[in-house]
C-alpha cells in the first residue's frame, strides 16, 4: 500500500538524497521511527534503489567519454529481451540500459576512461554477443541537465528579494 | 512648480509600502538570503511558456475582448465551478484581470463613494488598505489574533461595521499570516452580514495552497453570499506565473459590470500573451487532474512543517498557518520591536524577512517568513536566525 508519507519520502530524497529520516519526520508531521519503516519498506520494495550524488564531471580533471549505443537484437524464445539484457548489464561500462520501441531495441548508455577503451568494448564486447545483430554509436559531447537537474546554463533565482 | 502643491492629497498622504526599505537594503548583499519573497520558487512550467511563444509565432499581438479570451473565461468558470462549487455565466460574470491586484482596484473605485467605509482585517496584504484611500474611502482595521488563528470573528466584523461600511475585504488564506477560514467560519460571517448591503471582495489568490486536511471553501459557496460577493483570483500563486498578471473578477453580472466598465475604460486587457498561458496552465490542469499543483502543494507543505518546527524550536512562537506560503512567528519573546528584529537580523546575519508592521500596525510582534525558498536555503536561513536569537 503506497502511502501519502511514501509519496513525501521519495519527494524530499528524489530532490536531496541527504535529508535525514528525523527531518524527514519534521517536513511530514510524522515521527523518526515511522519514516525509516517507510524507508526500509520502499527499499525491500525495490522502490527506492540507491543513493546517488549528482555530479557534474566535466568540470572536473577526470578523463571519460560517454556514448549512447543503439543496439538490435534477436530476442530469445520465452524470455524475449530479458535474458540478453541481463548479459550487457554485467559490464561496468554500461551507465544505463533501456529497452526501446522504434528503430532499434536496446539503449545502451556507455562510459569508459578513453575512446580506444569504448571502441573496444563496442566492437569486442557487446558486437559479438551472441544475438546482437547491430550497433550505432553516438558519442555525447556535452550534458546539458541529468537526473532533473541542469548542469550547464541554468538560470539564477531571478526573483525581487522582498515583495509583498 | 511645487509638486506638493498638485499631487493628490489621498495620493501624497499614503505612506510609501514598509517592504520597499528591506528591499533596497537586501540589494546591496548579494549574500543574503531573503525570506522576504512573495511568490512560488518555481519557474512557470515550460508547456505554459510554450503557449505564449507559440502565440507570438502565430502573430497573436491583438487586443483580447475587453472581458478576456473566451475560451479562458469558460476554463476559469468551469475551474470555480469544478473546485469550489460556485458557478459563474463566463458570458458575463467572469472579468480577465491584471492580476487578481487589478480586481481589487476595480471591485473598490466600483463600490467606494467619498466617506465609505471598507472593512480590512488586519494584518493583510499591504495593497488592500491604500486602494481603499484611492478610492476616495475609509479603511477601517478588523483585528485578527493568534489565538483565532488569525480568523475573522464574527465579533470583530460587528464591531467594525457602521451605517458607512460599503465593504468587507476578506483575504484568505491570508498573506502574511497563512491564516484560513473554514466553511463554518465563514458562514459565522455571512450570518452578520445577512440583511446589510454590505459586499465582500473576497481575495482568494492563494486558494489551492492550503495544508494539513484544510479545504478552501469559496466564500461565493455560503448560502446566501453569491449575490454579495466579488470573487478574487488569478494564476500567479497556483500557476507559478506571477510575472504574467493575469488574475479575474467574479460575481453576478450587475455587480461585475460597473467593474467591467472601469476596466473597458482604463486596462482595456490583460495581455494576449499572459491570457494564452493562463488559458493553457488551466487546460493543462484538467488534462492533468491538478497533477503539478498537488505536487507543488506537498512541497510547499514539508517546508511549512520545517519552518514552524524550527521557529518554536528556537523560541519563536509560531502559529501553524494552514496556507499561502507564509510562516507569521512572534517575536515577541526578544523584546525587539518587528522593525528592529528584522533590520538588526538582515544587517547581523543577511537574512530577510518582512516586519509585521509592513501589514498593519496589529503585524506589531510579528515577522513574516515566506518559505517559497528551497530547504537548503531555508536550512541556512533558519540556523542564522536561530543564531540571531541565541545571541540576543
Amino acid at each position: 500500500m503506497f502511502t501519502t508519507l511514501d509519496m513525501h519520502i521519495l519527494e524530499i530524497l528524489c530532490e536531496d538524497a541527504r535529508v535525514s529520516p528525523r527531518e524527514i519526520a519534521v517536513m511530514t508531521g510524522s515521527d523518526e521511527a515511522t519514516v525509516v519503516t517507510a524507508i526500509d519498506g520502499l527499499r525491500r520494495a525495490g522502490v527506492l534503489v540507491g543513493y546517488q550524488a549528482l555530479i557534474n564531471w566535466e568540470r572536473t580533471e577526470r578523463e571519460f567519454v560517454q556514448a549512447v549505443i543503439e543496439v538490435n537484437v534477436v530476442p530469445q524464445r520465452e524470455k524475449g529481451f530479458d535474458a540478453i539484457a541481463q548479459r550487457i548489464m554485467q559490464y561496468d561500462e554500461v551507465r544505463s540500459l533501456y529497452l526501446m520501441s522504434g528503430a532499434y531495441d536496446l539503449m545502451v548508455l556507455c562510459e569508459a576512461r578513453t575512446l580506444k577503451e569504448l571502441a573496444q568494448f563496442v566492437h569486442s564486447r557487446l558486437s559479438v554477443i551472441e544475438g546482437v545483430t547491430g550497433t550505432s554509436t553516438h558519442f555525447m559531447l556535452k550534458t546539458y541537465k541529468y537526473g532533473g537537474m541542469i548542469f550547464e546554463g541554468g538560470a539564477d533565482d531571478r526573483r525581487q528579494a522582498v515583495m509583498p | 512648480m511645487r509638486y506638493e502643491d498638485v499631487i493628490n492629497r489621498r495620493v501624497a498622504d499614503v505612506p510609501p509600502s514598509g517592504i520597499r526599505k528591506f528591499f533596497d537594503i537586501v540589494r546591496q548583499m548579494p549574500e543574503a538570503i531573503s525570506l522576504g519573497v512573495g511568490e512560488p520558487d518555481f519557474v512557470t512550467p515550460w508547456p505554459i511558456r510554450e503557449a505564449a511563444i507559440e502565440s507570438i509565432e502565430d502573430g497573436q499581438t491583438q487586443y483580447t475582448s475587453n472581458w478576456g479570451l473566451e475560451s479562458l473565461r469558460e476554463k476559469i468558470a468551469a475551474y470555480l465551478r469544478m473546485r469550489y462549487h460556485v458557478t459563474y455565466s463566463p458570458q458575463n460574470e467572469v472579468l480577465v484581470t491584471v492580476g487578481a491586484s487589478e480586481g481589487i482596484d476595480l471591485a473598490l473605485r466600483a463600490l467606494v463613494c467619498p466617506g465609505d467605509e471598507v472593512i480590512i482585517p488586519e494584518p493583510s496584504y499591504v495593497s488592500y488598505a491604500p486602494c481603499v484611500t484611492f478610492a476616495g474611502g475609509t479603511p477601517v482595521a478588523a483585528v485578527t489574533t493568534e489565538q483565532d488563528e488569525f480568523a475573522l470573528t464574527p465579533e470583530a466584523l460587528r464591531a467594525a461595521l457602521t451605517p458607512r461600511t460599503k465593504a468587507l475585504i476578506l483575504p484568505y488564506p491570508n498573506n502574511p499570516t497563512g491564516g484560513v477560514m473554514s466553511r463554518a467560519q465563514l458562514q459565522a460571517l455571512a450570518r452578520v452580514l445577512e440583511g446589510t448591503d454590505v459586499v465582500v471582495i473576497s481575495d482568494e489568490i492563494y486558494s489551492e495552497l492550503v495544508y494539513g486536511g484544510h479545504e478552501h471553501t469559496a466564500f461565493a459557496a455560503i448560502e446566501g453570499m453569491r449575490e454579495r460577493t466579488i470573487t478574487l483570483n488569478g494564476f500567479s500563486k497556483a500557476f507559478a506565473m506571477t510575472g504574467w498578471r493575469v488574475g479575474y473578477a467574479c460575481a453576478p453580472h450587475e455587480l461585475l459590470a460597473p467593474l467591467f466598465k472601469i476596466h473597458q475604460y482604463t486596462m482595456l486587457c490583460a495581455s494576449m500573451q499572459g491570457q494564452v498561458a493562463a488559458d493553457r496552465a488551466l487546460g493543462r490542469a484538467f488534462e492533468t487532474g491538478f497533477e503539478d499543483v498537488r505536487t507543488m502543494v506537498r512541497s510547499y507543505d514539508r517546508r511549512r512543517r520545517l519552518m514552524v518546527s524550527a521557529l518554536n524550536d528556537m523560541g519563536l512562537d509560531c502559529f501553524e498557518p494552514r496556507g499561502a506560503f507564509y510562516v507569521f512567528p512572534s517575536i515577541r519573546k526578544t523584546g525587539l520591536t518587528s522593525e528592529d528584529f528584522c533590520t538588526q537580523l538582515l544587517r547581523e546575519k543577511q537574512v530577510a524577512c518582512v516586519p509585521g508592521t509592513a501589514f498593519g500596525a496589529s503585524g506589531e510582534g510579528h515577522i513574516r517568513c515566506s518559505y517559497a525558498t528551497s530547504i537548503e536555503k531555508l536550512n541556512e536561513a533558519l540556523a542564522r536566525i536561530r543564531a540571531f536569537v541565541e545571541r540576543l
